[in-house]
């Protein structure tokens, strides 16, 4: 099947007076239609900017130096700013992170449901408007109506964040970005539009990739995960694959870092140290300084990606296929 | 609830207009003179100034004098000039502010929509040459004061090219430098203000939102940005206005415009109490009404911004 989204050897680099930081170094994922991916990483590790790259919206100085991002067979890298607007809310929308700063407080929010509506689909404010009930309705909001006319300091954080998604949706676009939903929610809200999203996928048959760094909600709503560390993707598999036969020591670490209520006198195990600085990144593995199984190799040289299995990949050095041969030989003379 | 607020607003502009009132009314008598001190250099005959005194009741207890002056205030009514028999204080009014406010207003429009504009392109360009030339005019049109800028002006468009009227009030041409001249400085302000305030709309969330929708980035600047970014301008907007105000008074008699400056300052110097009276109150009901119409933009702008507090229980 022609995948709908496809990321390809992405380099973000941002110049900044003390240097140029290489956030993004080559990063591959692909995702299918009516797919969730969930990119999950811990803070600094280029997730966010791998999505706002694919939703246009990198900010001067940052750029695209390398790499292409296909979506439905065209580059979106290559595209000018006018032709990238027709893409934006249209095919691909996103969902960002904290919902009372992501709405306009001085704006109704009918106001800023409808613009997209009105402005890229060229719509009647009729029309708009009864698209705008619908997609509210959609989202659990009651009295739509009402709603329309109120403005954003006027609703709780979840209403808000369920906006938030309602605008995104409102275009009917193929791909949602969802760059943390659930980060600045309380918990029994996260629970509620975890289960948004899933229904809505259900219904509409939309692509989504769920940025997060929260495993729980890896757990409920993703097909495949992409594990990125230090602007690169190290493990991408099923839920399954990386769940339980995870081979990355990063990704292993970063679920042992998980506190489990089912394991008792098992105390948090952090990760050890810190990712590498990205104004000079490593040679080779990033992970090398934190990494307990980490050979001469690692730090010299990037490891290269490594299939396990169907649609499970891990870039590192213990699973190459040499470093395997290696390990058959010295059983074999050994024995 | 609106209506409510809107009479405790009217009742609190009374409260204030009667207390610059009787503030005015204890300035001007704690200056020394009276408005038959000195006539034409030549001190008045002794009964002729007794009649006078009698018949403006400057002759009766202050007490008195203060009361017949709140009955004038309380009824818009203050009677004929002192040194202009021939005019009412009212006369003097309608006469001269209607071009008062013409200069003042077209001012106040020229000067918020051109500092706008070049604060917005400032913004936009931000660390860019246009912004860098656009905030040199700023700093220029702040420090310069009016009354040296209306000099140059005049000297310039007025005696070198004679482009411009130099002065008077007759055609649209004539307005041209006495705008220029006050709206400069209250422009200034307001493109860096803008300027500043824009700046740091344009990191905000919400804008990175309606990026995300696709908006062409002239509807982002003038519908998700401009408003907010207008607040800060909203608050200074009284005190530009009053800065305009007074402005008038000097740009007036540089240009030789006939408003109301120049019975006001005239009126103070020649001790003409009605005349004081009446244009001081007059001016302060005008700013006072500005900076409601100012409170209203706000709540017009910002929807957090209640104007009526609810009742607590």
């Amino acid at each position: 099947m022609e995948p709908l989204l496809e990321v390809k050897q992405l380099h973000i680099h941002f110049p900044t007076h003390g240097g140029t930081v290489k956030a993004v170094r080559g990063v591959d994922f692909t995702l299918g239609k009516g797919e969730t991916l969930a990119i999950v990483g811990e803070s600094g590790c280029g997730k966010s900017v791998s999505s706002l790259a694919i939703m246009g919206l990198i900010d001067h100085p940052g750029k695209i130096t390398n790499g292409s991002i296909i979506f439905k067979g065209k580059d979106l890298t290559r595209l000018t700013s006018k032709e990238m607007r027709k893409i934006q809310g249209l095919d691909i929308s996103m969902v960002f992170q904290d919902p009372m700063t992501a709405l306009n407080p001085t704006l109704t929010i009918g106001s800023q449901l409808m613009e997209g509506l009105i402005h890229q689909k060229k719509l009647s404010k009729r029309k708009a408007k009864k698209e705008a009930i619908k997609v509210l309705d959609l989202v659990g909001i009651s009295n739509p109506l009402e709603r329309l006319k109120q403005y954003p300091h006027q609703l709780s954080g979840g209403m808000r964040q369920r906006v938030v998604i309602a605008m995104a949706l409102i275009c009917e676009p193929n791909l949602l970005i969802a760059d943390e939903p659930t980060t600045a929610l309380d918990v029994t809200i996260q629970a509620q539009i975890l289960e948004l999203f899933e229904s809505i996928q259900k219904r509409t048959g939309i692509s989504i990739v769920i940025i997060t760094h929260d495993l729980g909600v890896v757990a409920k709503m993703a097909d495949r995960i992409a594990v990125m560390y230090a602007g690169r993707v190290v493990e991408v598999g099923n839920k399954r694959q990386i769940f339980y036969h995870s081979e990355h020591p990063y990704t292993r670490a970063l679920l042992q870092s998980v506190v489990r209520l089912d394991q008792s006198n098992n105390s948090l195990k952090p990760i050890e140290g810190s990712p590498p600085d990205l104004f000079s990144p490593p040679k080779g593995c990033a992970f090398v300084d934190r990494c307990p199984y980490a050979m001469e190799v690692c730090g010299r040289i990037q490891p290269q990606k490594t299939r396990l299995r169907e649609g499970h990949q891990v870039e590192c050095w213990l699973q190459d296929t040499r470093a395997v041969t290696i390990r058959k030989e010295m059983l074999a003379s050994q024995s | 609830m609106m209506v409510n607020f809107i009479l405790r607003r009217l009742l609190a502009m009374i409260l204030t207009i009667w207390v610059i009132a009787t503030l005015t009314f204890i300035l001007m008598h704690v200056i020394p003179g009276s408005p038959f001190n000195s006539h034409n250099g030549k001190q008045l005959n002794e009964t002729v100034q007794k009649n006078m005194e009698m018949h403006y009741n400057l002759d009766k207890p202050l007490p008195i004098q203060y009361l017949i002056y709140m009955k004038s205030v309380a009824t818009f009514d203050y009677g004929p000039s002192i040194k202009h028999p021939n005019d009412t204080v009212n006369s003097l009014i309608s006469d001269g502010f209607p071009v008062s406010f013409e200069l003042g207003m077209i001012t106040l429009i020229v000067a918020i929509l051109s500092g706008i504009i070049l604060g917005i392109i400032a913004a936009l360009k931000a660390n860019h040459f246009i912004d860098y030339v656009a905030m040199t005019i700023a700093v220029l049109g702040i420090s310069i004061p009016n009354f040296v800028l209306a000099s140059l002006l005049i000297q310039e468009f007025a005696v070198n090219l004679g482009w411009l009227p130099p002065s008077m009030w007759t055609s649209w041409k004539s307005e041209v430098l006495p705008t220029i001249a006050l709206a400069t400085g209250p422009m200034a302000i307001i493109a860096r203000l803008i300027r500043t305030s824009m700046i740091e709309v344009l990191t905000q969330d919400y804008i990175r939102t309606a990026r995300s929708k696709g908006l062409s980035p002239i509807l982002i600047v003038f519908k998700h940005a401009l408003k907010n970014a207008l607040l800060p301008v909203i608050t200074l907007l009284g005190t530009l206005a009053a800065g305009i105000l007074t402005g008038t008074f000097v740009i007036e008699k540089i240009f030789a415009i006939p408003g109301m400056g120049k019975y006001f300052v005239d009126s103070i110097n020649t001790r003409d109490y009605p005349v004081i009276m009446g244009t001081t109150v007059f001016y302060s009901s005008i700013l006072i009404v500005l900076l409601f119409i100012v409170d209203i933009a706000y709540g017009w702008l910002d929807p957090r911004i209640k104007l009526h507090k609810k009742e607590v229980i």
